[in-house]
């Protein structure tokens, strides 16, 4: 209802008051934008904290030098072959279980009590703290499987800790692949299994690349389970197999951070570059495969 | 047997063509599906190991320790020898608590507000580049923002204006806080995406500006999905690791003199994550008491981030409001 003079009509006093309804709304667009824009300012602070200190230390004999007790011969190259030993390791093994586990829930298993357990355990154990599957694996397998504070018993830990990204990120790229082609496949004549390894998995291949690639960032970036299985000490060797001791990126930084000499806070910081950088090159390279990917197959 | 077309082929007497190697497809068809079976097997076990690994090795420890010095006691002190070593868990408790908290006021208004930006007023050039940016937020290590909270949050953000300890628990729970601003905006922000875009107009129908249809109608909508975002950033507080143990210091709350006791916020204040981290690099006899009560602590832990990881499901499946 409208009157003549153009003002609404009141209902029992009503007061539009959109001028200072207006105005409170700019205010707040204001506040909202101004904590997501907060998140930059703040990873600025965080990257420039780490570059400043650390830009001027980075140089060769960092990544191809060994720990030492004097900070200006300090390197970290136990730590990168560390690193790349437990992700190689937890890798493998979380993509062959994440897969594995995708595969049954989305294509075999069916909507029962027990798919139901199956699924609330594993969004539960993204949520099971780091430390946690470090105390599980220094038990485990440290002690029961005898494999010791070793490459193994590390990457065994990290693939457990990582497995969830694997299992949750396959699943989705396994539901995207259309009916239709596992129906062909079944129409001339394949089992299940030769529907699923032929065509299922190709098509879902780049999906499930990326969550392997995700979860071997996590992995390279994780501290706290290694502290329990691996222990903090320092390794002067790189590891030469599944069974010797290890040193990675994040503990090698932890340890330099600990230490009261201003000089390791440098070597510190301009570690964090380098496995930043890696993370950097690692993430990158998972957005650009599914970019490609997902221009490439459309159905 | 062939799944779809098995039946005819069998019901004629005798096959004209002949499948060979029909019983071995079949054999590894089941061979396959045990062993898929096998690998989601793998998650329960790692669950049930965690459960059973934690009981049993706490069991040891409450032998020596009664569970009731454990949860009430007021001093902790593992590391001292006879009398003097002490295993009242409650200043470790405090420790994750406070923590927690100042990680908790830091992230869930603003990784709200965040959400509520990316999903109601940014346009879809400002979103491309504010996501990614959230991202890598969320993708930097925890190690990193330990670093980041002893040698950037300490000295030129606290120290000017606050009298606080080389370590402390406030710059621990602000790089925790920071930490997990980004889990809390990209899971609001999904559930405010969620929600159709019918109740928007109708609410605009209705004469409402854009903040009142986002305060009073889209975030009452998304309810579910934000306060279970908020629940697994707190639970995701707690557990971590990698900051407190960096940060926070090594002394737990209130056992180093600080004018507000258990509750000192500027001085050193070890939880139970960073206790854990801490008695792992300094070298503990593995059948000493102290080695024993990582997995009381643990078990603790385990209870505290279970229960809230539980709570935020139960709270989706329940609360959801299902539209279509």
């Amino acid at each position: 209802m409208i009157s003549h003079t153009g003002k609404a009509a009141t209902v029992a006093g009503y007061e539009p008051r959109v001028a200072s309804r207006r105005i409170t709304g700019h205010i707040w667009k204001w506040v909202f934008f101004s904590s997501t824009a907060l998140g930059i300012v703040l990873l600025i602070m965080l990257l420039w904290s780490v570059f400043e200190p650390g830009v001027g230390w980075l140089s060769w004999h960092l990544v191809r030098d060994m720990p030492s007790r004097v900070p200006e011969k300090a390197g970290m190259n136990s730590a990168i072959w560390g690193s790349i030993w437990i992700v190689g390791t937890s890798g493998v093994v979380s993509f062959i279980l994440g897969l594995g586990t995708a595969i049954y829930l989305e294509e075999y298993a069916s909507q029962n009590r027990w798919t139901n357990i199956l699924q609330t355990n594993i969004a539960n154990l993204a949520g099971v703290p780091s430390i946690v599957y470090g105390l599980l694996g220094l038990v485990v397998f440290v002690d029961w499987m005898h494999a010791g504070r070793s490459v193994l018993a590390g990457g065994l830990t990290m693939a457990l800790l990582t497995m969830p990204i694997v299992v949750v990120s396959s699943r989705e790229a396994i539901r995207a692949v259309p009916l239709s082609l596992r129906q062909a496949a079944y129409g001339v004549g394949a089992t299940k299994w030769q529907a699923i390894r032929h065509h299922v998995l190709p098509a879902a291949f780049p999906g499930i690349m990326t969550g392997i690639i995700l979860a071997m960032s996590r992995a390279i970036g994780e501290t706290a389970p290694l502290l329990a299985v691996g222990g903090a000490s320092q390794v002067l060797f790189n590891p030469t197999g599944p069974l010797s001791s290890f040193m990675v990126m994040p503990l090698q930084i932890y340890n330099w951070t600990g230490r009261p000499q201003a000089a390791f806070e440098h070597l510190a910081a301009a570690a964090i570059i380098i496995l930043m950088v890696v993370l950097l090159v690692m993430n990158s390279l998972a957005i650009a495969l599914r970019e490609y990917f997902s221009r490439k197959n459309r159905w | 047997m062939l799944e779809t077309a098995g039946a005819p082929v069998r019901s004629s007497p005798r096959p004209p063509l002949d499948l060979s190697g029909k019983r071995s497809r079949r054999t590894s068809e089941y061979v396959i599906r045990w062993l898929l079976i096998g690998c989601s097997l793998v998650t329960v076990l790692t669950t049930i190991g965690i459960i059973v690994i934690l009981v049993v090795e706490s069991v040891n420890f409450f032998r020596e320790v009664p569970v009731f010095d454990f949860l009430f006691g007021r001093t902790w002190t593992p590391l001292f020898e006879g009398k003097n070593q002490q295993f009242g868990v409650l200043p470790l408790v405090v420790g994750t608590l406070m923590t927690t908290a100042v990680a908790a006021i830091i992230a869930l208004p603003l990784g709200l507000m965040a959400a509520i930006y990316l999903s109601e007023y940014a346009g879809s050039t400002m979103r491309s580049f504010l996501k990614p940016v959230l991202e890598m937020l969320a993708g930097v290590p925890s190690i990193v923002y330990g670093f980041f909270a002893l040698t950037f949050i300490t000295p030129v953000l606290l120290k000017p204006i606050l009298d606080v300890g080389t370590f402390n628990g406030l710059s621990a729970g602000i790089a925790i806080g920071i930490m997990t601003l980004p889990m809390v905006a990209s899971l609001s922000e999904d559930a405010l995406r969620a929600v159709p875009g019918s109740l928007r107009e109708a609410s605009y129908a209705l004469g409402a500006t854009k903040l009142e249809t986002t305060v009073r109608v889209i975030v009452p909508a998304a309810i579910s999905g934000v306060i279970a975002s908020f629940i697994l950033a707190v639970s995701r507080a707690i557990g971590e690791t990698m900051i407190v143990a960096i940060a926070a210091g090594q002394a737990p709350a209130g056992q180093t003199g600080g004018s507000g006791g258990m509750w000192d916020l500027s001085r050193s204040m070890q939880t139970m994550t960073g206790f854990i981290a801490y008695t792992f690099s300094s070298d503990v006899g593995r059948t000493s008491v102290a080695f024993y009560s990582l997995f009381g602590v643990g078990l603790l832990l385990f209870i505290m981030t279970f229960a809230m990881n539980m709570l935020s499901q139960w709270i989706t499946t329940r609360f959801r409001e299902a539209y279509e």
